[in-house]
């Protein structure tokens, strides 16, 4: 019994790391209808950053690399977005998927260049072994309690951010009526730039957790879209808490399937994803009528 | 405006001169590729027979993202699913790899008909990754099967590898004729596909499949057609691919980067044209002849190289060039021709065939 | 001075011209009025104004600036506010979000909330609703709140008695008349071509993207009218 309770415990903060990755997905496929097929790979990029800031810099945490891994992968954001993504974003949807594809394929390939194919890893210290004794036999290892704490407060402000702001009104504006939004005064293409430079720092937080958690190497980047993507879906369009929600019963049906064999565990997410997929198509918890 | 006169006859045209002198061309050229085994070399016969399959998974691509607009990036499920299921025959079962090639052909199709039920559920951006996720989970599942070398893969044995000459012709010749074959028909059949009925109700759902359906297109139905016949297409083509290449493993079947070199030969050609997947494998080849040397610096030459032609040049290197020129060597848009001879002017109808807002 | 004028404006939907060569004028404290048949190029004509619409060459200027060819965001900086044919308020955002959104350009010049909810009593009481469970008339006053709470110098309102009942068209229209007397210019597009003469002060006939027929409201005659409308020979 104590096996199960642990495998869901373990589900659902493996799933707090999904949702992590997923946030800024959300986010910018709700402001802008926008998927971003390059968005593990962006994750992968700031946990090589934050490898290469900590290398660079000494700090003796990666998690200090924060400091300044979020003002840079903010701008990035916002500049990509800029000059890349929005250009290419319009009626046609095959614009931005084949773009964001060609942007994967360079990130890979760059960090391959730059890093070799080797696997690498974020040391935190005493936090990656920790952990903290719970009733029934049970353990949480201190990481990834951090990063539920860390993945839940990120998405609860960015919620406050879009209900409580005036950022937040328009970026919720211009998802319903980009044009009508442009009408009322709101400079779209700044806005849609500042939510993906939002999404960009998700992506950093992401990265330096992830990074820390467990090893990756160039080409990790679609297995954390995937991931995210389908926290997303599951969770439902248009609501962050959905996401986490998604990303947590993603988490659950992995651990679950890793029970009867560990090379089980991508399947069984994918085969719990595909099947609600096929009965709640629109999600469990959507927001948006599409 | 149109002007029309009282008693104009009006016809429906699709081809013109340029495309019925290209006709003729594409004649020689099939004549001389057909006949190449008997003077080209194994090498250069080797190299074509890649350019072969490269431009029919291309040519199917393009038919399910440019013309069906269903924009997968799921398609090496296909090619994997139809090596595996090429070699399952030919190994476990004692096929024939003729016969067995046809079949996974066959296989793909069934499969792809469950598939279109999960698949297009989704829209846009997000059935594109949803088709990703298929691949992938087609890939874990082929690592668990242990009969068929799990995630090592497994080896063509010399047997069967000796059961594809057909009489006097040898292997390689096979392998270069059904190359040649299925390259040829994936994209005529395209082709046919387009200038019938079907590919009226085609081009209506790209455009705008709202309208479309109130006009009377069952646009379900079509895509469906669309996505089994690719589905076809393309297993066959991975059947072949695993068959020359002798040896299969789940990691280099059902890798994304096949759908990385769709993506990139249709982008480059041109999407929604015929001409486009020939001009862009033209191109991916010449790339790859000089530069693959370069390791990653080729791949992310490639991929700048889309992101660019992508946002400078939306219709490709072909259809950019075509649109200038307005030619066309597989003519599909239909034109309303007048032939009254008081008519001031004439009336052209836009149904744009291959062009991609 | 005339606030807003457009001199030989042409506007183009791709390879379709939709409008040839408009001149118009529209000055502080004055009603225009845009009539004409469905396509005749009234909306396009708004839509150009306020940015929506690509214009060629400086055909507007607003205050003696020439505003063609600025994004939208930045007409309504310069005091320039729409409310759009079928009012397409925010579904995602509540009627107080929906108002404020309408003061997003303008931090510091905007109409404090309190007044809108002065000139619309009915709203404050509806603040926190989803705009979507309004009814048609409450709506309107919604979209027409959002384009004020920018301060504009210019208002324009697109078909606002679309889908409304005469009382309340009576009602929004009394409303307008306030807005006019504090000095800001009106330019209202209306089907209802008896309704628009009864409050404009001059008046503009579109007829297939051109201007028919131009005049003050109690100067033109309905056959005029009538011809200018549909396009018949004879009209002024």
């Amino acid at each position: 019994m104590s096996g199960w309770l642990d495998s869901i415990l373990q589900g659902l903060l493996l799933g707090a790391l999904y949702a992590l990755f997923a946030a800024g997905l959300s986010l910018v496929f709700g402001v802008m209808r926008l998927v971003n097929v390059a968005h593990g790979d962006f994750i992968v990029l700031s946990a090589f950053l934050a490898l290469a800031l900590q290398r660079l810099l000494g700090f003796s945490s990666p998690f200090l690399t924060l400091i300044l891994l979020v003002p840079l992968m903010f701008i990035f954001g916002y500049l990509l977005q800029r000059t890349v993504l929005n250009p290419a974003l319009g009626e046609d949807i095959l614009r931005p998927v084949l773009i964001t594809f060609g942007l994967s394929v360079i990130i890979q390939n760059g960090l391959l260049q730059a890093f070799s194919a080797d696997s690498q890893k974020l040391h935190g210290g005493r936090l990656e072994v920790a952990s903290i004794a719970l009733p029934a036999g049970l353990a949480v290892g201190t990481l990834p309690l951090l990063t539920l704490v860390v993945s839940a407060a990120l998405i609860g402000l960015l919620q406050w951010m879009l209900y409580n702001t005036r950022l937040g009104r328009a970026l919720r504006a211009t998802s319903d009526d980009l044009s009508t939004a442009g009408l009322m005064g709101v400079n779209t293409p700044h806005l849609f730039a500042v939510a993906a430079g939002i999404a960009m720092v998700t992506v950093a937080v992401a990265g330096v957790f992830t990074g820390v958690r467990a090893s990756f190497d160039a080409v990790s980047g679609p297995d954390w879209l995937i991931f995210a993507f389908e926290a997303v879906i599951i969770g439902g369009l248009g609501s962050l808490w959905g996401t986490l929600a998604g990303g947590m019963i993603l988490g659950m049906a992995q651990t679950t399937g890793a029970r009867f064999s560990p090379s089980w565990q991508l399947l069984s997410g994918h085969l719990v994803f595909l099947a609600i997929l096929i009965f709640w198509p629109r999600g469990l918890f959507p927001r948006r009528m599409e | 405006m149109i002007v029309q006169p009282m008693h104009a006859a009006i016809r429906v045209e699709q081809s013109s001169s340029t495309s019925r002198m290209a006709g003729l061309g594409a004649l020689v050229l099939i004549a001389a590729l057909f006949s190449s085994p008997a003077w080209l070399d194994r090498g250069h016969l080797s190299m074509l027979m890649e350019f072969f399959y490269f431009l029919a998974i291309a040519q199917m691509w393009n038919l399910l993202a440019g013309f069906a607009g269903i924009i997968s990036l799921g398609q090496q499920a296909f090619l994997g699913l139809g090596g595996y299921v090429l070699f399952s025959l030919s190994i476990q079962h004692g096929w024939n790899p003729i016969a067995a090639l046809l079949m996974a052909g066959v296989v793909g199709a069934l499969v792809a008909i469950p598939g279109a039920l999960v698949v297009f559920r989704l829209q846009g951006a997000y059935l594109a990754i949803g088709t990703w996720v298929v691949a992938e989970t087609f890939k874990l599942a082929f690592s668990e099967v242990t009969s068929l070398g799990a995630g090592s893969g497994i080896s063509l044995p010399a047997s069967v590898a000796r059961a594809v000459s057909l009489g006097p012709l040898h292997r390689d010749t096979v392998l270069y004729a059904a190359a040649l074959l299925i390259a040829f028909l994936s994209t005529f059949c395209s082709y046919a596909l387009l200038r019938s009925q079907a590919g009226l109700a085609l081009t209506a759902v790209r455009d705008n499949e709202a309208t479309a359906r109130s006009a009377g297109v069952n646009s379900l139905r079509i895509k469906l057609l669309v996505f089994v016949a690719t589905g076809f297409g393309t297993a066959l083509t991975g059947a072949l691919i695993y068959l020359s290449k002798l040896r299969i493993s789940p990691a280099a079947a059902f890798d994304v980067n096949w759908t990385s070199y769709m993506i990139f030969i249709v982008v480059i050609g041109g999407i929604g044209t015929l001409e486009g997947p020939i001009a862009g494998t033209l191109v991916f080849f010449l790339l790859r002849q000089y530069l693959s040397d370069l390791g990653s610096w080729y791949l992310i030459l490639l991929g700048v190289v889309a992101v660019v032609v992508m946002l400078r040049m939306p219709s490709g290197l072909w259809g950019t060039f075509a649109k200038s020129r307005d030619i066309s060597l597989f003519p599909t848009r239909r034109r309303l021709a007048y032939s009254a001879a008081d008519s001031r002017a004439t009336g052209e109808v836009m149904y744009p065939g291959k062009e991609h807002r | 001075m005339s606030l807003l004028t457009v001199s030989k404006l042409n506007a183009c939907y791709g390879d379709f011209q939709a409008l040839f060569e408009i001149d118009l004028e529209a000055n502080p404290g004055e009603v225009v009025a845009i009539i004409g048949a469905n396509g005749a190029g009234k909306s396009t004509f708004l839509s150009a104004i306020a940015g929506n619409v690509r214009s060629r060459g400086n055909a507007i200027s607003l205050g003696g600036e020439a505003i063609s060819g600025l994004r939208p965001w930045e007409i309504v900086r310069r005091g320039v506010a729409l409310v759009p044919e079928g009012r397409r308020l925010f579904s995602s955002l509540s009627v107080e979000e929906n108002l404020l959104i309408g003061a997003y350009a303008k931090k510091k010049d905007a109409w404090p909330l309190a007044q809108i909810y002065e000139l619309f009593p009915q709203l404050k009481l509806k603040n926190r609703l989803s705009s979507l469970s309004l009814s048609g008339g409450e709506q309107q006053m919604v979209a027409i709140g959002r384009a004020l709470i920018s301060n504009p110098r210019l208002l324009m309102c697109d078909e606002l008695s679309l889908g409304l009942a005469p009382v309340v068209v009576h009602d929004i229209y009394e409303t307008l008349a306030a807005i006019r007397d504090r000095g800001v210019a009106l330019i209202i597009v209306e089907q209802n071509v008896k309704q628009a003469l009864a409050f404009a002060d001059r008046v503009y006939c579109f007829q297939e993207g051109r201007v028919s027929l131009t005049g003050r409201a109690n100067q033109l005659k309905p056959e005029q009218i009538s011809r200018a409308y549909f396009g018949l020979e004879g009209a002024a």
